[in-house]
């Protein structure tokens, strides 16, 4: 579910790292003023432990395949809601150096879906409310395992959405929903069993330390759950409606092509934020989507080095062969400067090692 | 996904790069951070149908990897790992994109196979950018440099304190895999049931681990701040370095560098 930088528009990239920031900012102050001090490094042991858990495999029952714990859900159970974003946020940052999953731009998109959905809107708002205050055994891991199964759909519907807003892939949303919502459902349930296992052991070697995140209730006020729960509605509905609409249409591609899903999906996307951030893209991609960009200087034919900037419009092929010429001295150029690129960096090395 | 074991032994090799001496790894830690930030958002801020104007921005991390004196075969290996995720879902594109976008003579290219390449020379170059990142840096003074420029202290506390244990907790869930994979006899794992209760008493020992921690910690007088030694500065060579690469950057995004060079090849030839 790790977002990469390749699929990626800087708009979408730069706002999430906004929305991220201020959320680790919030949960900074928050952790400092709320907590007791031996959070500090319970919040960085278990950032760790869960690289741990990730190293041991569990096989996922009737497939066969194998997969590793997420733990955010695991994390805020444990840790409360601000101190498990901020463990889960730094352990995607660790993932994303040294580890290369999912990029440094992506990382904003990666810390929102994978820490700030499960952390800081499906615990309080689901998992605490079917928890209740002293739930017994099945009730606990019904919750854990339904808080985690909408964790896990709320995510990938989020990758969905800033992939498809970023227009770099040409996977219609509905599609991208389609391929995506199915597994992480069955990983959902996987997590949730499994995270509901860890926790009653916890519950049962070491009960106190579930008691006492319970004790600092966390502040879910009226109108920020109202929210959530339009979100998760509007969500479900047209979840509900993309799936009818793609059902109907048995050949898929076919229909895909004609791209019309692209433009009606972004037309109903462009109300609120949504909405907002399209526009924002527009705004500062040079390169709206489905158009592609012609040379500006096509006519002057091969040697035409201005290729920003230009007109998105008409992909007329009446200009194939001034095309042809700036392909292929595309082509010619683009190989020449990745070997005098490459080049640059034998001839730098070569001169270090005499010297040293 | 290989060995795990096998991952830990790169993610400590990665580190120990990090150790090393050049005039790359004295510089500062945020203009590093910050011309590889701006060397991301330049690549990203292409066209998705851009291909040749990318391939000048290989330039970076030849340059990084060739005065820093990185292995550059095991940083090769580490980022191609990464790029078949990139492409599950960038080999949609020729899919759903058919439109011929190029022609070279009879031989139509569809937008799809552009993009689909433009997808994976980005995916290339930023990936790279990113292990580049922590080999020349190394995790703590990124943390710290990230904290110089704005982030909370008790966020950069916590990455410092996640970097302190994960090679100790790491290296513990790598023992218990194999202890359990010698046990299962050749069958994966051992279900569900046993797999929480492995995890779940991993996780009470490192809870108990985090309390030790913590009081060791009050014993030595500590109050929640966290103080760092190193007073590197942001000096001229820093000054120079970000502004250099940044005018590189700026230049090969609104010059589509292999277009003129391949201008002028075709031209000569003509």
């Amino acid at each position: 579910m790790h977002m990469a930088d390749a699929l990626l528009s800087p708009a979408v990239g730069g706002s999430m790292w906004a929305v991220s920031a201020a959320a680790i900012a919030y949960c900074s102050k928050k952790v400092r003023t709320e907590l007791d001090d031996d959070k500090a490094p319970l919040m960085g042991v278990l950032g760790a432990f869960l690289f741990a858990a990730q190293m041991i495999n569990f096989t996922i029952p009737a497939t066969g395949s194998s997969g590793h714990l997420g733990g955010g859900l695991l994390l805020a159970i444990l840790l409360g809601p601000h101190a498990a974003f901020l463990t889960m946020a730094s352990v995607l940052v660790v993932q994303a150096l040294f580890f290369a999953d999912g990029g440094l731009l992506a990382l904003g998109c990666n810390i929102f879906n994978m820490g700030f959905i499960p952390a800081c809107i499906v615990y309080p708002l689901v998992y605490r409310q079917l928890v209740g205050t002293n739930p017994s055994r099945a009730r606990l891991t019904t919750a854990i395992v339904v808080s985690a199964v909408i964790g896990l759909q709320l995510g990938p519907l989020a990758v969905a959405l800033e992939t498809v807003l970023s227009g770099i892939s040409a996977l219609p949303f509905s599609t991208f929903a389609l391929l995506m919502q199915p597994v992480h459902l069955a990983i959902g349930i996987v997590e949730g069993l499994v995270t509901a296992a860890i926790i009653s052991l916890v519950y049962k070697a070491r009960p106190e330390i579930l008691a006492r995140v319970r004790e600092t209730r966390p502040p879910g006020s009226i109108p920020l759950r109202n929210i959530t729960l339009a979100f998760l509605a509007a969500a479900l509905i047209t979840g509900g409606i993309i799936s009818r609409f793609a059902s109907k249409n048995p050949d898929g591609l076919e229909w895909a092509i004609k791209r019309t899903t692209g433009a009606t999906e972004l037309e109903a996307m462009k109300a609120g934020i949504h909405g907002a951030l399209a526009s924002l893209q527009e705004r500062t991609a040079f390169l709206p989507d489905y158009t592609f960009r012609k040379p500006d200087g096509e006519s002057k034919g091969g040697a035409a080095p201005m290729v920003e900037r230009t007109k998105p419009g008409e992909t007329g092929r009446n200009a194939a062969g001034n095309k042809l010429g700036t392909s292929v001295s595309g082509l010619i150029g683009g190989g020449i400067t990745l070997g005098l690129a490459l080049m640059c960096g034998f001839l730098l090395r070569k001169k270090p090692q005499p010297a040293a | 996904m290989t060995s795990l074991e096998g991952t830990l032994l790169d993610f400590k090799r990665l580190d120990l790069l990090a150790t090393g001496d050049s005039a790359i790894h004295r510089l500062d830690g945020r203009a590093k951070v910050l011309v590889v930030l701006v060397f991301i958002v330049s690549v990203v801020s292409f066209g998705k149908y851009e291909v040749s104007a990318v391939l000048p921005f290989f330039l970076f991390p030849a340059v990084m990897v060739a005065l820093a004196g990185l292995p550059a075969g095991f940083l090769l290996k580490k980022t191609t790992l990464v790029i078949p995720f990139a492409l599950v879902i960038g080999m949609f594109n020729p899919l759903f994109d058919r439109e011929v976008a190029v022609w070279f003579g009879p031989v139509g290219i569809s937008g799809g196979w552009l993009s689909c390449a433009s997808i994976v020379v980005r995916a290339i170059l930023t990936v790279s950018a990113a292990l580049i990142l922590v080999s020349v840096t190394g995790f703590p003074s990124v943390c710290h440099a990230l904290e110089r420029l704005g982030m909370p202290q008790a966020f950069a506390m916590q990455m410092l304190f996640l970097y302190r244990y994960l090679f100790v907790l790491a290296e513990e869930g790598g023992r218990v895999s194999r202890a359990r994979r010698l046990r299962s006899f050749g069958n994966k794992g051992m279900g569900l049931q046993a797999f929480g209760a492995l995890v779940g008493h991993l996780l009470l020992r490192a809870w108990e681990r985090a309390e030790r921690i913590h009081r060791a910690m009050l014993a030595r007088g500590f109050t929640g701040e966290f103080h760092s030694q190193g007073c590197s500065r942001f000096g001229k060579r820093e000054l120079l370095f970000l502004l250099g690469w940044t005018v590189c950057f700026v230049i090969l995004r609104i010059r589509n560098v292999s277009q003129i060079v391949g201008g002028l090849i075709s031209g000569v030839f003509s």
